[in-house]
């Protein structure tokens, strides 16, 4: 075992460095002033090759051959400097991915430079309120024009993040009714200011709702283009399975979770509780799985960078976060007592937010409740574990499913 | 950067879990778990004429130079096998004598190196793994510092009926004995050889759990009730994966103690606390649900599950349980 990244890398990070040294002083600059500047950073980071990695550079990426430990040392660098790396989002994580390996040319020259810059912003139209866990039951219709050139679309989509910024939606609409059910849907690209759409945010049980919650879109004879569809028309399921593996293993990928421990810690802290043996037993065993976290990003890190397969334990990584979660809610709920009976000022949309003290952690303890649902919940989460990990056979209800 | 096994390190574990196959099958364990020997010297000669008690050493000590890593993959199979002892005393005693300053301890690292010498750890408790066979104890001397005792006089042996079958241990008294010093109270060299056991420790745990856990598995895909295997049932599915979602994660932490062991770490210390504690408490967890998870047949003694779950009580309390080595990791910590 080795945790250093090699002299190789390191003379990369000398040079990521310097790079953000010279280019990377926002200065005071503020509002219009400091999106130009970022904008222009961002260019100039897609030129050294540091963003936009698997972005061919005919549609403004940097087209760099794959090389995980780079990538990694990119983000550390860019992460110390505080500097901006790619807009992230539904449209770089899902909409460049997916029209790299599946769209036309068309709609690369259209959609890719727009999104990785930032103009076009990606709500995703996956779930409906029938349609969760069995995601491929989509009700959400689409139907040709008379003439044969446009999509007519009718239903209702939940769950968008993101979803009142979004310029436009990657969705999943059922073409071919009459087809198995994985078989009859198309993965259509829709703008999304037009008037059959109407959004709605979701009033979430933290109360939040607004600009950056999760959205419902009505869709009331909304039109796309047919040549926005991507892949061919009802193998939408297939088109949408397309993921991002390109440099995808990250040792940052833990940090979050190391980093909300730390906190949890510091909150025994300044409750008076750090003393307790009982506390104290509690914070060890909830850094176990903390631990076991950090070091199994080491682990499937060190196997991308060489190309090897981890094994079962990837399909580990998502549940053993959440329920980590759980259990640091369940401490942080013990530790701030009575504290916990009041939210903070302006929590839940209750006006201007106002000082935060110990009740602040309710957005943990409520939102950890979000991970168990959000990318795939945990019972799922379970079946993947049993049946693609350990090899149980499948369930029956599912067993037709792919 | 490398943070998963080599292909030697495979090769390694496959060498031992095919020795062991050979030598410590399930109708071995059966008779010696009703027999009275603390020691099996046929599994013993196997296993060190694969050069396990000197993996961890130099190459100018008759080792192979490589690391705890490597002792504790083997450990780990040896888990996973429920092989007999005083493997992990053998392997610690070798680390110790090859670290001790003093001349006459040097003097007698070829025969522990090559297991002639039958080493067993007497540290913290009366209760001493394969004591009627052992040709020494490593020790506590009574001042903070760790002693090789030799076998024979002053060395009181009482006999127990053992929890473990696969690792039978007695109750020790030592009065007046032969003993050569290791090295003295406030020598790092102490924590530093305890730390290891425990990393060892950890690795017998986790091949314990991932074994439990293999045969809950398999037995889920055989065993038919209501005209089906057990383990398409959503129930039985989610147990299964919530064991492996205890026990595969946690390998990692294993690796970590050991390489910051191997590397002197600043955390290694706190490292190998937490995985003692974190995976005693896994095996404990899984060997309890591997037996809840085979229903009738995982509470006979036939199926012999339940050498697994006697050896998890015994991990668990050896060299301290979980909650004390969670204690001492807080201690480690700023916290």
């Amino acid at each position: 075992m080795d945790l250093s990244y090699g002299p190789e890398a390191e003379g990369f990070r000398r040079e990521v460095r310097s790079f953000l040294a010279e280019r990377w002083q926002p200065a005071d600059r503020r509002g219009d002033e400091l999106r130009e500047y970022v904008r222009e950073f961002r260019r100039a980071g897609i030129g050294q090759g540091y963003l936009y990695r698997a972005v061919p550079a005919r549609y403004g990426g940097s087209e760099q051959p794959v090389d995980v430990i780079r990538a990694q040392v990119i983000r550390e660098e860019f992460g110390r400097a505080r500097a901006p790396m790619e807009v992230g989002g539904n449209g770089v994580n899902m909409t460049v991915p997916t029209l790299i390996e599946k769209g036309t040319d068309e709609q690369k020259d259209l959609f890719i430079r727009k999104t990785i810059e930032g103009d076009y912003i990606w709500g995703q139209g996956y779930s409906e309120p029938g349609s969760g866990s069995d995601l491929a039951s989509v009700r959400t219709k689409a139907e040709l024009s008379a003439d044969g050139t446009r999509w007519i679309i009718n239903g209702q989509k939940i769950w968008t993040s993101q979803g009142m910024q979004s310029t436009h939606m990657f969705m999943l609409a059922r073409t071919e009714p009459d087809a198995p059910k994985h078989d009859g849907i198309t993965y259509l690209l829709i703008d999304l200011d037009q008037p059959g759409i109407t959004r709605r945010p979701i009033r979430q049980m933290t109360g939040e709702q607004g600009e950056h919650t999760f959205c419902e879109f009505f869709f009331d004879n909304a039109e796309t283009p047919v040549s926005w569809q991507v892949g061919e028309r009802g193998q939408g399921w297939y088109v949408s399975r397309t993921t991002l593996k390109h440099e995808r293993a990250s040792i940052g990928s833990a940090d979050g979770l190391g980093n909300q421990f730390r906190k949890l810690v510091e909150l025994a802290r300044e409750m008076g509780r750090l003393g307790d043996p009982l506390v104290r037993d509690r914070l060890a065993e909830i850094e176990g799985r903390v631990l076991s976290h950090r070091y199994t990003s080491f682990r499937l890190f060190s196997c991308a960078a060489v190309g090897e397969d981890p094994g079962p334990v990837q399909l580990m990584m998502k549940l053993l976060l959440t329920e980590t979660g759980h259990d640091i809610a369940l401490l942080a709920q013990e530790l701030i007592g009575e504290e916990g009976m009041t939210e903070p000022k302006g929590a839940g949309g209750r006006g201007p937010r106002g000082l935060r003290g110990p009740n602040k952690w309710l957005d943990q303890i409520m939102g950890s409740l979000g991970n168990s649902i959000a990318g795939g919940a945990s019972n799922i989460q379970r079946n993947i574990i049993g049946e693609r990990g350990l090899g149980l056979p499948r369930d029956l209800a599912m067993q037709s499913e792919r | 950067m490398r943070f998963h096994l080599t292909a030697e390190q495979v090769a390694i574990q496959d060498a031992v879990r095919g020795t062991l196959g050979e030598c410590w099958g399930m109708e071995r364990l059966h008779a010696f778990a009703d027999g009275d020997a603390d020691f099996d010297p046929a599994s013993w000669q196997a296993l060190m004429a694969l050069g396990v008690g000197a993996l961890a050493l130099d190459e100018d000590e008759g080792g192979a130079g490589l690391g705890l890593l490597d002792a504790a993959l083997v450990c780990e199979v040896a888990g996973a096998a429920a092989a007999p002892g005083p493997l992990i005393g053998q392997i610690v005693a070798a680390l110790a004598a090859a670290r001790s300053a003093h001349q006459s301890i040097r003097a007698l690292l070829p025969a522990i190196a090559s297991g002639d010498t039958v080493v067993t750890l007497a540290l913290d408790s009366a209760l001493v793994q394969s004591a009627r066979s052992a040709d020494l104890f490593l020790a506590d001397d009574g001042a903070g510092g760790l002693r090789l005792v030799e076998a024979g006089e002053g060395v009181v042996i009482e006999g127990v009926d053992s929890t473990d079958r696969s690792r039978p241990v007695s109750r020790v008294r030592f009065e007046t004995v032969t003993a050569h010093p290791v090295c003295a109270a406030g020598d790092p060299l102490v924590d530093k050889i305890r730390d290891a056991a425990l990393v060892l420790i950890a690795a017998d745990a986790l091949g314990g759990a991932q074994h439990c856990l293999d045969l809950s598995v398999d037995y889920a895909k055989t065993r038919e009730q209501f005209g089906q295997p057990i383990g398409r049932f959503q129930g039985l599915k989610h147990q299964l994966a919530h064991m492996a979602l205890d026990v595969e994660p946690a390998r990692a932490l294993v690796w970590y103690a050991a390489y910051a062991w191997d590397e002197d770490l600043s955390d290694a210390g706190r490292a190998a606390a937490m995985a003692k504690a974190h995976l005693c408490e896994i095996y404990t967890r899984t060997t309890r649900a591997a037996i809840a998870a085979h229903g009738g047949i995982g509470y006979t003694w036939e199926y012999g599950l339940n050498y697994w779950f006697r050896r998890s009580v015994h991990d668990r309390a050896w060299l301290g349980s979980p909650a004390r080595h969670r204690a001492r990791a807080a201690e480690l910590a700023d916290w």
